[in-house]
């Protein structure tokens, strides 16, 4: 970042206070999922019966669930393998869907159509039942959950890719390039894509809200995540079945802590594509 | 003006352009029976003790002796011939099944689009009239909040708010409470068919355990549809032809709704559309919290007790429902806007 970069997005950041509080709630997220284990007050998995579905109270702050187990400390815990399986499987999908969709949209021709048509046929699909579907194939395990995230994430990143290498592919610095005698894999891994990357960022950043949606929503059908580990889509799950008895700690706690990391990440990328770009400010 | 005819030529050839797709979908749900776990030949023999030679007999009955190309070929015909396999489960034909509980989820899904689109659409509209007001804050505000409330638990606050706080909704299980007879089913849409049969207590029933799912699901998409709505009526209010009509001094509702609306709508049927298929997706979330005996659930049941036919064909149907609603909106949309021609 230059100077001027600096400048600017310090001064983005004081006319939109929004996106500095969700930076803030990203990076508070972060240190949660590294130290989280080490600050909880209980055990996340070690059940005590007498002191099973309390309320929330000072000693629990977001009460016990059906096993006595401290609802903050599962809340905690579960930070990390919620944020792992988000970020891994976006990161899969933004390397994958960069690489393929920068090729695509600088060579044209065969392999663009091929990978479009490809591109068209999972679009055909709701994503969220492809994902479904491809646990079921792989195997009900976490790194599935991880691997059909990074999937339904791939035809969005592939398209956005495309688009951006598309419209530069004969820009006068990409034909210096080619004259200078750098080979097509050259220009664009080492030309193209550095351009395109930022813009794709912000997308990345979109994009993991979603990704955090989608992992809890098929830990919360019982895909993936196995009890007792803690993982807030699950613990949903399991508090479920006392909700129409009046324990709503069990499901409004887990399902505050997921839609403030989604919000968190749609601030910020709605704030870093201000950053980037102003004129597609809303 | 677009003659009847041109519409119906250009609709065919928007059919035909889908046509790869579900083929595409075809061929994956095909691929997704050979890559699953275990061999399907034990998953439909009579129990987990069948012994070799039955396995083998029913290997040969499946066809998956045979070279793969040779398996699609054979899956294509019985799909052709409406044939998904037999679920484990229920005992029946998948495609029974399916047709059995496929109302229950389209029912709720229409629901929840009316209600989407019924809210969503004045929202975005009042939000766009006054640009930045309270109004327009708040639509903001209800948007960025209502995408980031997984619908799973959503539907389980409302559950909680309305069922055990308020004591109005009825027990958050199934489509109807068990005591009420069933209306003689014309169309499977519990709503049409006890209109038709005059049953008003009935209706009012199905419509109490309708209301609280069709919400869950509403909510999750109303901050899509008000977005746009707000974004592109600003743009049809700002534009040449709004400011002459204000000019000549046309009601304020004629113009908004009139000009200015009309307009608007055409990127409103587009998200409407992608919004459908999240529906489609969120449905095995809001079904298997309300416990909505509709298609989603059944393939959740099966795909948890290792029945893999009815997951087969419920992706299969989900994907053709979702190209046959592009189409639609494709359509809905050349004829919203005569200029739209396909390329």
């Amino acid at each position: 970042m230059t100077g001027a970069t600096l400048r600017h997005t310090a001064w983005i950041l004081r006319g939109n206070p929004l996106t500095a509080i969700a930076a803030a709630g990203v990076v508070l997220l972060i240190l949660i999922a590294v130290f989280g284990p080490q600050i909880v007050p209980y055990d996340p998995i070690a059940s005590n019966v007498s002191q099973a579905l309390m309320p929330p109270s000072a000693a629990h702050l977001a009460g016990t669930d059906q096993l006595g187990r401290d609802t903050f400390s599962r809340l905690i815990v579960a930070t990390r393998l919620d944020l792992v399986i988000a970020v891994s499987a976006v990161g899969i999908s933004f390397v994958l869907g960069a690489v393929i969709g920068a090729f695509c949209g600088y060579s044209g021709g065969r392999l663009d159509r091929t990978v479009g048509r490809f591109v068209d046929v999972m679009m055909a699909f709701p994503l969220f039942v492809l994902a479904m579907a491809m646990v079921a194939a792989l195997g009900n395990r976490v790194e599935n959950i991880v691997i059909a995230t990074a999937v339904i994430n791939l035809p969005f990143y592939i398209r956005f890719a495309r688009a951006e290498v598309n419209v530069r592919r004969n820009v006068g610095w990409v034909e210096a390039a080619r004259a200078s005698g750098e080979s097509p894999i050259s220009v664009v891994l080492r030309f193209l894509l550095p351009n395109v990357l930022p813009a794709m960022a912000v997308q990345m950043s979109l994009n993991l809200g979603w990704a955090i949606l989608n992992a809890a929503g098929l830990s919360f059908i019982g895909l993936g995540v196995k009890p007792p580990t803690p993982e807030w889509g699950i613990m949903v799950a399991e508090g479920a079945r006392f909700i129409s008895t009046g324990r709503w700690w069990l499901v409004a706690f887990p399902g505050l802590a997921l839609m403030l990391a989604v919000l968190c990440f749609n601030l910020l990328g709605d704030g870093m594509r201000d950053i980037l770009d102003p004129r597609m400010r809303t | 003006m677009k003659s009847f005819g041109a519409t119906m030529i250009w609709a065919g050839r928007r059919f035909l352009s889908s046509l790869p797709a579900l083929f595409g979908v075809l061929v994956f749900t095909f691929l997704l029976m050979r890559v699953l776990p275990g061999d399907p030949a034990v998953f439909f023999a009579s129990g987990p003790n069948a012994g070799k030679e039955e396995i083998a007999v029913i290997r040969k009955q499946m066809g998956l002796d045979k070279p793969v190309p040779n398996q699609l070929l054979l899956y294509l015909y019985d799909v052709g011939r409406g044939n998904l396999g037999r679920s484990i489960m229920t005992g029946q034909p998948v495609t029974t099944d399916l047709r059995n509980r496929l109302p229950a989820s389209l029912e709720l899904t229409f629901a929840a689009l009316l209600i989407a689109l019924v809210s969503a659409i004045p929202l975005g509209v009042l939000a766009a009239l006054k640009p930045g007001s309270v109004i327009d804050h708040g639509v903001r505000l209800f948007c960025a909040l209502g995408v980031c409330v997984p619908t799973f638990v959503s539907g389980l606050l409302l559950i909680y708010v309305f069922y055990y706080l308020l004591g109005v909704a009825p027990d958050p299980t199934g489509r109807l409470d068990v005591f009420i007879s069933l209306p003689s089913s014309r169309t499977g849409f519990l709503m049409i068919d006890f209109a038709l049969a005059g049953d008003i207590d009935g209706w009012w029933a199905a419509f109490r355990q309708l209301i609280l799912p069709a919400m869950t699901m509403a909510l999750f998409v109303i901050a899509p549809l008000a977005r746009i709505t707000r974004a592109s009526m600003l743009v049809s209010l700002g534009s040449d032809f709004v400011r002459t009509a204000r000019s000549v001094g046309l009601s304020r509702w004629r113009i908004v709704v009139t000009y200015a609306l009309r307009n608007a709508i055409l990127p409103v049927i587009t998200i409407a559309g992608i919004v459908f298929s999240t529906m489609l997706g969120a449905n095995v979330l809001v079904e298997k919290v309300y416990s909505w005996p509709g298609v989603a659930s059944y393939a959740l049941d099966a795909l948890l007790s290792s029945d893999y036919a009815p997951v087969q064909g419920f992706v299969l149907l989900m994907a053709s429902v979702f190209v046959v609603v592009n189409l639609l909106v494709d359509i809905l949309y050349g004829i919203a806007d005569p200029r739209v021609s396909i390329g």
